[in-house]
């Protein structure tokens, strides 16, 4: 991974939707950036220019102040436009408009304290079934043996590999308590709450190896809750596909990922 | 009541509560025992000096985790010097913090800074003392129910403090306490949630009170639009505190119960917990608590905000000599944010994936909340403009408290309006947004009152010189705490993270991290230079008659400090409350208790 994208600022962004996001931010900054030194200029000549002093003496009549209005109805607008022109179109058009069924990749995200599985349905594009009795180390989803649908499933952990340039289209959810799914290279943010399976959607524009973490509090391991996101070209994807793809037979165990970050837990066994 | 009517035939409250006149008292006869006197006192003057000296307490305590933690956010991994081996082996094994322990650390930061800390002194402190005087009143409407708020507080404290002692340590799961974490947390969360139910009833008492004071116990000829600023930031304030405050103390009993009575309020069906299932009936929801805490929380924001402004607006009044600018425009615009706040919580919940329709109503009503902010800004701006502005330690504060209120408020917007707050919700964005609104913000404005009460309270004033010094060294320290975290907001660094180079990402700032630790044990010294002056200036600082500012409020009629009862003869107000540099008045201060300018 090329740690050199992260510094001070935005890191890089490889989603489609994030242009935009990034666009409100940028302009959101310059536009605080105004007013903040507009402002502080006036301010600190006020606190000069009418400082206590010999022979110097308050206003006591109000000042007539239209210049105020001005700023303030200014501010209104610009809010306004923030809100209606950047903002709510965006959030609109990115959240009532999950991707084309056909066209995507379909991945569940289940998280847990404290890794990350990542379920993909295989071949013939079903998720296998999953029991709540059946889940125990070596099947962390609890998935049914018996069900044929689940026979071709991929479970990973703390591994998520997507293609470049296909909508993806996740349902998060949780084992046990609240965290976020959060990607910061690809603007993606979803809290995951158990009991729930929140579909989310997004599109990377360019290969690369980054970060997934958890943005909400979840636990002694919180910090920790880290993932590796592979965004592989069309090639890498297939090809990774192949050889994860459990070989017909044998029971849907989890698939071990490639190589299993330090920070998986051993699952307890009941 | 009709406010021409004098104090004492409204004040019945206070006659009903004494079996001697205060009229004898003050020539000295019956006197009270210690007890009833320092303890159990039902005067609201000693009952607000007990909650500002406990909540400063506790501002200190809760700062004092911080400063610990910032250890392990610098060097993480690396044993804590001198400190680490005291805090014992669970906490720190070999020195070195256990994540556990830092998530109590922050958990407990959180709830006692808010619950502990900025609240009790701004609404129990400066509410309870400054507020009767500033009305004329000799005393709340109800002594016995003050009474009763402050000893159920003081409880609640010390419960919360129990925490840290139970198995497993106190709660840490947050101050927001989300479930199912904090249901199937230790049992430190048990005690969180009682020593909460406790804070939370004295704080609805204390609010019962104030908003009664206010409507019935003013002075003659105090009328709405003659009470200083303080005292409608205080009644938009309990109003928020006794509709906001019920929601979730009925939560925290909900969160109790799952806790304790197997019941699953907030709790789904199958959950797996470390590989089991979860042995509880399920079919709450988690999202439930989130809407109750946050109906509480975003009100909670102005109940730590308006405080503060009322004591910027009187100290800039009395430090600019001039009539504030805008008094009514101000007036009317905390009553609009006061109901507003009810209705914008929701902007704490974007990422829970609410539809897009409840999404547009929030951050709608989070863009038209910004407005009365702006409005409030630009009058306290207007009022210096054209003053005489003298330069002491509570306006140096109270200056201050402007901009740094504006970077805070600014900073809002991004979080505000969804699309941003995709990227950054949750992270130290965050925490840099909401500490310049309190602590450069309310914490200062806090420090510019309890300079500029100071004398009132103890008929002596503070040293100047260490005053200043505490204003410069903290100004310049809490810049270098709170400014960075923006950076590393803006590169994704999630908050509540026990160590942050786990991420490239994290990494990538990490510099930033032993800056703001730096800055947060100067910020630390630079209290000492405060808590110096605070105990010093009991016995050596200059005495003051009963107005040391040349101030125009009700406060300053009455002797410093005052005796019980307050006022040596009831006050009449004659004129609006910031009466400064009036032309052709004697001095440049018409107070609001004399007949001739
Ligand atoms: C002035 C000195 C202060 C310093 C140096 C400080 C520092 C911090 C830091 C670094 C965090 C983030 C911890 C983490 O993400 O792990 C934090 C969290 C927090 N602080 Fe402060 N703080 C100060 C004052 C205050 C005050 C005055 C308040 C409230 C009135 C406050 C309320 C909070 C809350 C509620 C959180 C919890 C945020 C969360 O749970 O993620 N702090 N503080
Ligand atoms: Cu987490
Ligand atoms: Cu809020």
């Amino acid at each position: 991974m090329d740690e050199k994208v992260y510094g001070w600022w935005l890191p890089p962004d490889v989603s489609v939707h994030g242009a935009k996001i990034d666009q409100l931010i940028t302009v959101l900054h310059w536009f605080m950036l105004l007013l903040f030194v507009g402002w502080g200029a006036f301010f600190v000549w006020t606190l000069f220019k009418y400082r206590a002093r010999e022979g110097h003496k308050a206003i006591y009549a109000p000042v007539a102040a239209v210049a105020t209005k001005y700023i303030e109805g200014a501010v209104v607008v610009v809010e306004v436009f923030l809100l209606f022109g950047l903002s709510t179109p965006v959030w609109l058009a990115y959240k009532n408009n999950p991707p084309n069924d056909a066209e995507a990749v379909h991945i569940r995200v289940v998280a847990e304290q404290f890794a990350w599985n990542f379920h993909y349905p295989g071949k013939d594009k079903k998720f296998g079934s999953g029991k709540l009795d059946l889940i125990g180390g070596d099947n962390p989803l609890g998935l049914d043996p018996e069900d044929k649908d689940g026979k071709d499933d991929i479970v990973t952990i703390n591994q998520l590999h997507i293609p470049v340039h296909k909508p993806v289209y996740v349902e998060v959810s949780s084992k046990d308590v609240i965290r976020a799914f959060n990607i910061p290279v690809l603007r993606v943010k979803q809290d995951t709450i158990p009991g729930q399976k929140i579909p989310i959607w997004f599109e990377a524009t360019a290969p690369g190896h980054y970060e997934i973490a958890c943005a909400q509090l979840c636990g002694l391991g919180h910090y920790r809750m880290r993932a590796d996101v592979l965004i592989d070209t069309p090639e890498d994807y297939a090809k990774w596909e192949a050889e994860n793809a459990p070989p017909p037979q044998e029971a849907p165990a989890a698939a071990a990922p490639d190589t299993a970050p330090d920070n998986t837990p051993a699952p307890e066994k009941k | 009541m009709n406010p021409t009517t004098t104090p004492t035939a409204t004040g019945n409250g206070h006659a009903h509560d004494h079996d001697h006149g205060h009229d004898l008292e003050r020539h000295g006869h019956h006197e009270l025992p210690f007890w009833r006197k320092y303890i159990f006192s039902v005067d609201h003057k000693v009952i607000g000096i007990q909650y500002a000296v406990t909540a400063l307490f506790f501002l200190l305590f809760g700062f004092s985790l911080m400063m610990i933690m910032r250890w392990q956010l610098a060097y993480p991994g690396q044993p804590l010097p001198l400190f680490g081996k005291l805090l014992g082996e669970t906490a720190m094994p070999g020195g070195v913090m256990a994540p556990e322990f830092y998530n109590q650390l922050g958990a407990m930061h959180g709830t006692i800074m808010v619950f502990l800390g900025v609240v009790p002194l701004a609404v129990g402190g400066f509410g309870n003392f400054v507020m009767p005087l500033q009305i004329g009143a000799p005393d709340m409407a109800f002594p016995r129910i003050n009474l009763a708020s402050y000893w159920i507080f003081l409880p609640g404290c010390i419960l919360m403090m129990a925490g840290f002692f139970m198995p497993g340590g106190a709660a840490q799961s947050g101050w927001t306490s989300y479930p199912p974490l904090s249901d199937i947390a230790t049992s430190g969360q048990t005690v969180w949630c009682l020593a909460m139910v406790l804070i939370i009833t004295s704080s609805l008492l204390g609010s019962i009170n104030f908003i009664v004071t206010i409507v019935q116990m003013r002075a003659k000829g105090l009328t709405f639009w003659r009470l200083p600023f303080f005292v409608h930031a205080q009644l938009v304030t309990s109003f928020l505190l006794l509709l906001a405050f019920p929601p979730l103390e009925a939560a925290t009993v909900m969160q109790l119960m799952d806790r304790l009575a197997g019941t699953s309020f907030f709790l789904p069906s199958g959950l797996v917990v470390s590989g089991e299932q979860l042995k509880v009936a399920g079919g709450g929801s988690p999202l439930l608590w989130q809407h109750l805490f946050w109906f509480l929380a975003h009100p909670e924001v102005y109940v730590l905000i308006l405080p503060a402004m009322g004591i910027v607006a009187e100290v800039v009044a009395n430090n600019t000599r001039k009539p504030l600018w805008g008094y009514r425009l101000l007036v009317y615009s905390v009553i609009f944010l006061g109901f507003m706040s009810f209705v914008v919580w929701a902007h704490h919940m974007f990422m829970t994936g609410m539809g897009t329709t409840m999404s547009t109503f929030f951050q709608t009503t989070t863009m038209i909340i910004s407005i009365p902010s702006v409005v409030i800004l630009t009058c306290f701006i207007m009022s210096l403009y054209g003053g005489a502005i003298r330069f002491n330690t509570p306006m140096l504060f109270a200056t201050a408290f402007l901009p740094m209120f504006a970077i805070g408020g600014l900073t809002g917007l991004p979080l505000g309006l969804t699309a941003s707050d995709i990227y950054l919700h949750d992270t130290f964005y965050v925490i840099g947004h909401f500490h310049y609104v309190v602590a450069p913000g309310t914490l200062f404005a806090l420090f510019a009152g309890i300079y500029y009460w100071y004398p009132k309270a103890t008929g002596r004033q503070m040293n100047a010189t260490l005053g200043k010094l505490h204003f410069w060294f903290s100004f310049v320290a809490i810049n270098f705490v709170f400014m960075p975290m923006f950076f590393q907001g803006m590169a994704g660094l999630s908050r509540r993270l026990y160590d942050p180079t786990v991420y490239a990402h994290g990494r990538g700032v990490q510099a930033l991290n032993v800056v703001i630790s730096m800055g947060a044990w100067g910020l630390g010294l630079a209290q000492i230079f405060f808590i110096i002056n605070f105990f010093m200036s009991l016995k050596n600082g200059a005495r003051v008659t009963e107005n040391p500012w040349n101030a125009t409020t009700l406060e300053w009629a009455a002797p410093s400090p005052p005796g019980h009862g307050n006022f040596l003869t009831e006050p009449i107000v004659y004129r609006e409350p910031y009466e400064y540099s009036v032309p052709g008045h004697a001095n440049d201060y018409s107070p609001q208790f004399k007949a001739e300018g």
